[in-house]
């Protein structure tokens, strides 16, 4: 009995630091509608700052000093951060929002390691909660109580912040009332910001009390960030009790499925986000939200299939792809198979953003599913290469068909958090599953056949795939599927007041995508010769988005060309430095803030800026709105 | 001797948003080929009826019958295959298609070709989709973006979409806001030609009290989400309640000085 009294208690302290990790997240969004994906970035220097600082400072005044410096530093570190980064995109579309502070992540992770070094940091004590408390034989840490006193207090500081100030009253009014922001002027600036300020001090804040419990390293930041998601979306984004309540949720549930599925605990936290999402989509203290904001301007640049000649010229690329292996060596035909399956993952995330308005954070799950599927059939049934390659992207298909069937529905960055989480279980999985994926060690040598083996054959294949893929895609694109798909994009209202059972139309592209990327992941395992849990990481999902994104959402041939442009570059880039993530951080957020039509888009956009030499004529486009009722 | 269910038969429906009453018992009755005009002030709760009649919102109590069969509790798309079309009162199309491919998706739907991966959609029901815009007078922007249409022409557009299943019902809810005034009488003027044609049903709202006692059959009166009058137009207009309602608002007194004027 006292073991599970000690448990409880362990798991109550744990959510101390995601409780304030969390509200942190959900301030800000109420705010400003932005999903800081960086916060957990934020968290982790809080963790830092706070270490260096307890190792220089002595004393109890300069522990606790030091704690509390770290958060304010961090929170200057986000004032910068709004005020040059963000305060450029808060009118773009929330995708791209989610990607910039995914890029800052990507930066602060190699930076991290740069300033500290790249092992784990052990820091001190906290004077004063050194010992452990005697609870009938059980040992509980003194810090552990500290921690279980502190959330609720935090909470009540929030609260007396929030109803008692000016600041937290035009805090509750942005959130409730959108327009009710436009309308402070000025004001609304440096609203922003200060919130932004408070949200990441209580993520420093997390990160810098962790430091006597667990050792400061540079994965912490996605670890939180993905328990972080989980809080939120079964609390409800913006609601900071939903936050608290959650928080403790998900610390106990992982605090005792240790204890029922030691192997794979992660599970039951996934079952209960599930039901929560099928019973109350908007989380147990969200609020229904409005359907997702439309992006003003949107581009009308309608689609059209490709005109014969542009088929020529697109068949005349795929001979000079094809005739890459007259001239060019090993090493480079390898490079050409990467480069082709990644067009094959691009693709597929590209039909179901671009078509279905679907923008998934965790697309990497299937590819590597397949590439695991891949894996198990060579190595445990002994199947041929030819049959492993048809029936292991089955396993990406049943993964999106279970998953997709929970994520589409929601939509934007709700969507864009839950595949997130769905992609880390299946890593988690992957990971913890040792006697069955290998754990971190992966599986290894998976060989193509003779018929494959060589550098020349196999780039062929992956070629041939890649454009029999990105062809069934394209055909789909202009299929009435892909039109119905297209509807459910635009307005979810009319689609449905036309007969449309949207969920279905994009729980069955979800499959399509899920299952494309794990024929792409399938060529994977064995270009590679073996899959590890990296396969269906966050990195290669996140990949994945900048390829699209760098192509072009809003075209149709933007996930091929945003492929061969990024691998390309990724490729080089790798073998040129050490600090890929710094760069390629730094990409993204330029892409995000310089670049948000992609390469595809700005070409098309300068085609049609040179054939325009008059603007349409519409007599009707002028005339004024008599009444808008 | 049984006698044949109305079109639509609408039975003390009734919602309300915490406090707010938008909408009181109100029932009425819809024969085939009818056009019955519902008008009420701002915030009578018109666009609320017409949310809860095509299962885009579900009364608190109340019944709709479609043909005797209840639609209550019913899904939008469900209420669709029975045969009622819709328009908005702010307009609802698929922005980034063209006005064609905007009519398409919806003969897509009627053709249950939803799932039909292989075909290719740009050819499906072509001519059908012509022959729609024609008939509402946008032929002329089929290959238009929809995103680029003026108000009135969206308006159109989706009379256009609501025609594509061959509905039994029509909701209009203010199908010519945004039009210029030989437009909005154009328009009204056209729906009720397909509606007597094809007897559908109609039902509309309308600010427009000229396109209302020229083009409605009958027409019924929303206050304060409760039917005050029901009626020819001669009787609604001569029903003091209703001008008491409207007293102020100069829209029936207008209506009448004009028809006074031009007779
Ligand atoms: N979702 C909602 N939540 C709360 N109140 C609502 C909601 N929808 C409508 N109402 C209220 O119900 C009442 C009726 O609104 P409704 O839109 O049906 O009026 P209407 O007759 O269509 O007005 P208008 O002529 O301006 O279109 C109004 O008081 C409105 O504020
Ligand atoms: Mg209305």
């Amino acid at each position: 009995m006292a073991f599970y009294v000690v448990q409880f208690l362990t798991g109550l302290a744990s959510a101390a630091s995601l409780f304030l990790v969390a509200s942190g997240l959900s301030i800000i969004f109420g705010v400003t509608r932005i999903v800081n994906f960086a916060h957990g970035a934020f968290y982790m220097i809080g963790a830092y700052i706070a270490f260096t600082l307890t190792e220089r400072l002595s004393g109890a005044f300069g522990f606790w000093g030091a704690i509390v410096v770290a958060a304010f530093a961090v929170a200057l570190i986000g004032v910068l951060v709004e005020m040059v980064l963000l305060r450029r995109i808060y009118h773009a579309p929330e995708l791209f929002q989610l990607l910039a502070t995914f890029g800052l992540t990507l930066m602060v992770e190699d930076l991290v390691v740069l300033i500290w070094g790249p092992d784990d940091l052990v820091g001190r004590r906290a004077p004063g909660f050194k010992g452990a408390i005697d609870f009938f034989g059980q040992n509980i840490p003194s810090y552990d109580l500290f921690l279980i006193v502190l959330s609720p207090v935090v909470l009540g500081i929030l609260w007396l912040l929030f109803q008692r100030t000016r600041w937290g009253v035009l805090v509750r009014a942005a959130t409730q009332d959108r327009d009710m922001v436009a309308a402070l002027g000025v004001n609304q600036k440096w609203l922003f910001t200060s919130v932004f300020a408070v949200g990441v001090f209580l993520a420093a804040l997390g990160g810098a009390l962790q430091i006597p419990r667990d050792a400061v390293h540079h994965a912490m930041d996605l670890r939180i960030i993905v328990d972080v998601f989980v809080v939120v979306v079964i609390g409800g984004l913006g609601s900071i009790v939903g936050a608290f309540v959650a928080a403790v949720l998900v610390s106990e549930l992982n605090a005792f499925g240790i204890l029922i599925f030691p192997k794979i605990s992660i599970i039951l936290v996934f079952l209960v986000m599930a039901v929560v999402l099928i019973v109350r989509p908007w989380g147990l203290f969200g609020r229904p939200e409005a359907p997702a904001r439309r992006t003003p301007g949107l581009t009308v640049n309608p689609w059209r299939p490709l005109t014969s000649n542009e088929r020529l010229a697109a068949l005349a690329a795929l001979v000079v792809a094809a005739s890459l292996p007259l001239f060019a060596g090993n090493y480079a035909l390898t490079v050409g198979s990467e480069i082709a399956i990644f067009v094959i993952f691009a693709v597929s995330l590209h039909f179901l953003m671009s078509v279905g308005g679907l923008a998934s954070f965790g697309h990497a799950a299937y590819f590597g599913l397949g590439a695991y599927g891949v894996a198990f059939l060579a190595k445990m049934a002994g199947l041929p290469m030819i049959v492993c390659l048809l029936l292991g992207p089955l396993l990406g298909c049943m993964g999106a068909a279970v998953f997709g069937f929970f994520a589409v529905q929601l939509s934007g960055v709700y969507f864009a958090m839950l595949t997130l989480a769905f992609a880390q279980i299946v890593w988690s999985i992957a990971f913890q599953w040792v006697s069955v994926t290998g754990g971190d060690n992966g599986i290894l040598s998976i060989w193509p056949e003779k018929w494959a083996a060589s550098p020349s054959h196999f780039y062929w294949l992956a070629l041939g795939v890649a454009a029999l893929v990105t062809i069934a895609l394209r055909v789909m694109v202009f299929s009435p599927f892909g039109y119905a798909l297209r509807a459910t994009r635009d307005s979810l209202l009319r689609s449905e007041a036309i007969g449309i059972n949207a969920k279905r139309m994009q729980w069955t592209a979800f499959v399509i995508a899920g299952t494309t990327a794990g024929i792409g992941g399938a060529l994977f395992a064995y270009l590679k010769g073996s899959v590890f849990p990296d396969n269906l990481g966050i990195s290669l999902s996140v990949d994945a988005l900048v390829m699209v994104l760098l192509g072009g959402v809003e075209t149709v041939s933007g996930g091929v060309i945003g492929a061969i442009v990024y691998k390309a570059l990724n490729i080089w880039l790798v073998s040129q430095t050490d600090l890929s993530k710094l760069v390629l951080g730094g990409f993204i957020v330029l892409i995000v803030v310089v670049f948000p039509k992609g390469i595809v888009g700005m070409l098309e956009m300068l085609a049609q800026r040179r054939r325009k030499t008059s603007p349409p004529g519409s007599p009707l486009l002028a005339k004024p709105i008599e009444s808008a009722e | 001797m049984s006698v044949a269910p109305p079109l639509l038969a609408v039975e003390g429906l009734t919602k309300s948003y915490g406090g707010i009453h938008a909408v009181r018992g109100v029932s009425f009755s819809l024969r085939a080929g009818e056009i019955l005009a519902l008008i009420g002030p701002n915030g009578a709760g018109k666009s609320t009826c017409f949310d809860m009649l095509n299962g885009q919102n579900r009364p608190d109590s109340g019944h709709v019958r479609l043909l005797g069969e209840e639609t209550t509790g019913k899904k939008p798309r469900d209420v669709w295959r029975m045969g009622v079309g819709r328009t908005f009162q702010i307009t609802a199309t698929f922005a980034t298609m063209t006005v064609r491919e905007n009519v398409q998706v919806a003969l897509i739907s009627h053709g249950k070709q939803l799932f039909n991966l292989w075909g290719s959609a740009p050819n499906v029901d072509r001519g059908e989709a012509g022959r729609l815009l024609e008939l509402v007078g946008m032929g002329g922007y089929a290959d238009r973006p929809c995103g680029e249409l003026a108000y009135g022409d969206l308006k159109r557009l989706e009379l256009a979409v609501a025609l594509a299943n061959q509905p039994k019902l029509l909701l209009m809810d203010e199908p010519t806001a945004g039009m210029a005034p030989r437009e909005r009488v154009e328009l009204m003027r056209l729906t009720a030609q397909i509606a007597r044609e094809k007897s559908i049903g109609v039902l509309f709202t309308e600010h427009d009290m000229d396109v209302v006692f020229e083009h409605a059959d009958r027409i019924i009166v929303l206050n304060r989400g409760m039917l005050i009058a029901e009626g020819s137009p001669a009787e609604v207009r001569g029903n003091p309640q209703v001008q008491a309602v409207y007293l102020g608002e100069g829209l029936l007194y207008d209506a009448e000085h004009r028809e006074g004027a031009s007779a």
